[in-house]
């Protein structure tokens, strides 16, 4: 397979690594960026990703992983559609970041990078996101939520069930599942 | 979104466009922005470099090593092309005024950049943040093609014949990315494993260029810099320590928040009358002054100015201006071992000292605080520590070491609290799943 007659990548962000490519002085510079991108689109770095990758910048697979396993927000299976990271860093630890861990734990019922059966939510502990004055802070993908306490995690939750189109008790999230396994590599 | 504070006490400098719009060109503009970048390309790279030694401005990163001197030791003359790289992979524990930066004046980090590459006589400035801030990332991107458009970036900026480009790049979640060398190999698309030196990056730097690496509250900082002139900057501040800090309050205090005070502002009153003192009236144990990876200070100890001298003295360091407050009530063990915790996560593995080094403290300290130490241990934590110190590539195994080394020296007393038999007096718990 060739990346140029089939990508896995939408033609918006085949098109975004085209570009990326030239960008900097040499090619390999797009690597972090562009796994980090692909990564947001497919859901997690497959072999098929990686290998698209590094034809794309020239190098080897080999050389893409062992880039790619230096970096903690890149993954080599898929998470939730929503990744909620609990940042329990010294900050958000002093005002309660383990209780808001806890009840998000409770709550999906999976404990540290785990992922629920539906598919929708996966959980992680994760190192100081850079909203220590707003603690405790999470992110959820990319969206931060801070100044919170245990008692937001329900409310938090069922905003993005909200998001997905699933009831707000979880019970039946088909919905999400059957898209995920509908998506097919774009030709 | 992050909660804006104010403070009578505030010397607003690099936060004055703050919660103002001026992510927006127009407004940046409209407030002032731009002209600094103007004036340093009439007055020319020598120029600039003694106003920025003349500010005492210095690395806001947590060094502290003065800009303007470091801007002077890129060679004139290169024969590869030159960069001006700005670290905004801001991970220290502690430290969120990048993040405020990026939101609210993505504008004059820009600009700052631009002043940054006039004076070294660089034609590509790279502007780099940590992967979690995809939001500022898109903030930023769009401030540049802002800045593009109205000819402040590209082939002859402001209507001149100087060319100056600047290029986004996202990080992918790396603490260790924020030591200058390890930044640059990130950048080039490899691992964040720290580069040797010498040659120092002002020499031989990114893609083998002279490169110039500030943290990206620094470079926001410059066109204020040269806007009000380097002797009034340098005024606000103490002795060889110029103008502003955003420091960030954070942990047990009443009023937590960023807020922008003098150099040398006194930590005690920083505390008890900005931050509005600990929260819930209750007493003070400790404060870490300048981010995770300094070594904390007692209630005793904080009678003093911060800024790079005197927070030296007093046996710790300014680092990236994070105070973390830490109340009574609070594990000293268990702090440290969230504290090491992180430093083992972190560390990228390259050096033994910190490779076995945080991952053994973190053992002898899980241990420790689930109450199965041993009194040799305390002496085991420390001799540990300290043979992790000035033995590394990159200072990822100082920071990790010192403050170990702080709690075990000053909390002696509630580590042998923990002996085997007695319970944690705090009676929590660290669940630590972070591998």
């Amino acid at each position: 397979m060739n990346f140029e007659t089939m990508s896995l990548f939408s033609p918006k962000l085949a098109a975004r690594f085209d570009a990326l490519v030239l960008k900097y002085p040499v090619r390999r510079s797009a690597l972090v960026p562009m796994l980090l991108y692909a990564q947001d689109e497919i859901g997690y770095l497959s072999d098929a990703v990686i290998a698209e990758v590094a034809e794309r910048i020239g190098i080897t697979q080999l050389d893409v992983r062992n880039v790619a396993t230096y970096y903690s927000m890149l993954r080599f299976k898929p998470a939730g559609r929503y990744n909620v990271q609990v940042c329990t860093n010294i900050s958000c630890m002093l005002r309660g970041a383990y209780d808001v861990y806890e009840r998000f734990q409770e709550e999906l019922g999976i404990g540290h990078k785990g992922v629920t059966a539906d598919g929708l939510f996966s959980l992680e502990e994760v190192e100081c996101i850079g909203a220590c004055c707003w603690a405790p802070a999470i992110q959820v993908n990319y969206e931060f939520h801070d100044e919170l306490n245990a008692e937001h995690v329900p409310g938090i939750l069922a905003g993005y069930r909200g998001k997905a189109g699933v009831p707000s008790d979880g019970s039946s999230s088909l919905g999400w599942k059957a898209q995920a396994e509908a998506k097919v590599p774009h030709a | 979104m992050p909660r804006l504070v104010s403070h009578p006490e505030e010397v607003k400098i690099v936060t004055r466009r703050f919660g103002q719009g001026a992510a927006q060109i127009e407004r940046y503009i409209a407030l002032g922005g731009y002209t600094a970048a103007q004036k340093c390309l009439s007055e020319g790279p020598e120029w600039i470099i003694e106003e920025m030694k003349a500010s005492n401005l210095r690395g806001r990163g947590g060094a502290g090593f003065p800009t303007g001197l470091k801007w002077s030791f890129v060679p004139k003359q290169s024969a590869k092309p030159k960069y001006v790289l700005v670290n905004g992979d801001e991970s220290e524990p502690g430290t969120c005024k990048d993040h405020l930066i990026f939101l609210h004046d993505p504008h004059s980090v820009i600009e700052g950049t631009i002043i940054a590459g006039l004076a070294i006589g660089a034609k590509t400035g790279f502007i780099y943040l940590r992967g979690e801030y995809r939001y500022l990332l898109e903030i930023m991107e769009k401030a540049v093609a802002e800045a593009y458009a109205k000819g402040f970036l590209g082939k002859n900026i402001f209507g001149t014949q100087t060319e100056f480009q600047i290029i986004t790049q996202s990080g992918a979640g790396a603490y260790e990315v924020g030591e200058e060398s390890a930044l640059m190999e990130s950048v080039e698309g490899k691992r964040g494993v720290p580069r040797i030196k010498p040659p120092f990056p002002a020499v031989v730097g990114l893609y083998g260029g002279p490169t110039v690496i500030n943290n990206a509250e620094t470079i926001a900082t410059v066109p204020h810099v040269i806007s009000m002139g380097a002797a009034a900057y340098a005024a606000v501040g103490s002795q060889r320590n110029g103008g502003t800090r955003l420091f960030g309050l954070s942990g047990h205090v009443e009023r937590p928040g960023v807020y922008e005070l003098p150099m040398g502002y006194n930590l005690k009153k920083m505390i008890y009358d900005v931050g509005g003192g600990v929260r819930g009236g209750r007493g003070l144990k400790a404060v870490v002054p300048g981010g995770c990876s300094t070594p904390c200070l007692l209630p005793d100890e904080i009678d003093i100015g911060m800024d790079f001298d005197q927070v030296g003295k007093a046996g710790s360091m300014l680092g990236s201006g994070g105070v973390v407050v830490i109340d009574d009530q609070t594990c000293i063990v268990e702090f440290a071992l969230r504290t090491i915790s992180f430093y083992q996560h972190e560390s990228c593995g390259w050096c033994i000292p910190c490779r076995e080094g945080t991952d053994w403290l973190k053992k002898s300290l899980t241990r420790f605080h689930a109450g199965y130490g041993e009194k040799k241990d305390i002496d085991q934590i420390q001799y540990l520590a300290e043979n992790m110190m000035g033995r590394t590539f990159c200072p990822l195994g100082d920071a990790a070491a010192m403050p170990i080394l702080g709690f075990v020296k000053k909390f002696r007393q509630e580590f042998e609290d923990h002996l085997h038999g007695k319970p944690c007096p705090f009676a929590k718990h660290v669940d630590l799943a972070v591998v």
